[in-house]
C-alpha cells in the first residue's frame, strides 16, 4: 500500500514540467489507482514512452506497494480534446 | 534476467504475430486488465499467441525487464512492443490497432 500523495510527489519530482497530476484510488486499498498525467515534456514522445517515464518515477513503488495502475498519459494539447 | 529467459522471450515475439504476456490463457484471464486486451484481441477477431506469467515466474519478471515495463499485460505485434492495457485500449478505440494487427498477421 502507498499513498496517492506519496506517488504524485513522485511524478511530481520526476517530470518537472507536469502541468497536471491525478492519482485516484479506485478501490479505497491504497493499491489500485488511476493516474491522469499531462506534460508539455511528453510532446514527441510515443504513448509507450511517456508511460515509461511515469513508471521510472515510480520506480520500486510499482514492484510491490503499487497492484495496479491505470494510466492515461496527455500533453497539455492531447488533454483539452479528453475534456472535450 | 538471464540468457535463456532473454532469449525465450525474444524467440516468442519474433515468432508470432501478436504475443500477449498476461495472467492467465486467453479462454481463462486471471486479472481485469489482462480480460481487457483478450477482448480487445477478440474484437478484431485477431488470433494472438497467450503467454501466462503466473505459470512462469522468470518469464514474468523478465518481461518487465524486457520492456522497461513494469506491469502486465504485455502486448506484442510484429516484434515490437506496443504497451500495455490503457495503450492498447485507446489504440482500439482511435482505430490505430486494427491496421497494425492486420499487417503484422497477414506477413
Amino acid at each position: 500500500m502507498v499513498e496517492p500523495e506519496v506517488l504524485e510527489a513522485r511524478i511530481r519530482a520526476a517530470i518537472p514540467d507536469v502541468t497536471l497530476v491525478r492519482i485516484e484510488d479506485l478501490t479505497g486499498g491504497r493499491d489500485h489507482f488511476q493516474a491522469t498525467v499531462v506534460a508539455p515534456s511528453f510532446a514527441g514522445l510515443t504513448r509507450v514512452a511517456q508511460h515509461q517515464a511515469v513508471y521510472r518515477a515510480l520506480g520500486e513503488l510499482m514492484a510491490g506497494p503499487v497492484h495496479a495502475l491505470a494510466l492515461s498519459t496527455h500533453t497539455p494539447e492531447t488533454y483539452k480534446r479528453v475534456l472535450k | 534476467m538471464d540468457d535463456a529467459t532473454r532469449q525465450k522471450i525474444q524467440s516468442l515475439i519474433d515468432t508470432h504475430p501478436v504475443v500477449v504476456f498476461m495472467k492467465g490463457t486467453k479462454t481463462f484471464p486471471q486479472c481485469g486488465f489482462s480480460a481487457t486486451v483478450v477482448e480487445v484481441m477478440k474484437r478484431l477477431g485477431t488470433d494472438f499467441h497467450d503467454v501466462n506469467v503466473l505459470a512462469d515466474p522468470a518469464i514474468r519478471q523478465g518481461v518487465k525487464d524486457f520492456a522497461s515495463w513494469p506491469t502486465i499485460p504485455q502486448v506484442y505485434v510484429g516484434g515490437k512492443f506496443l504497451g500495455g492495457c490503457d495503450i492498447v485500449r485507446d489504440m482500439y478505440t482511435s482505430g490505430e490497432l486494427a491496421p497494425l494487427v492486420q499487417e503484422a498477421t497477414q506477413k
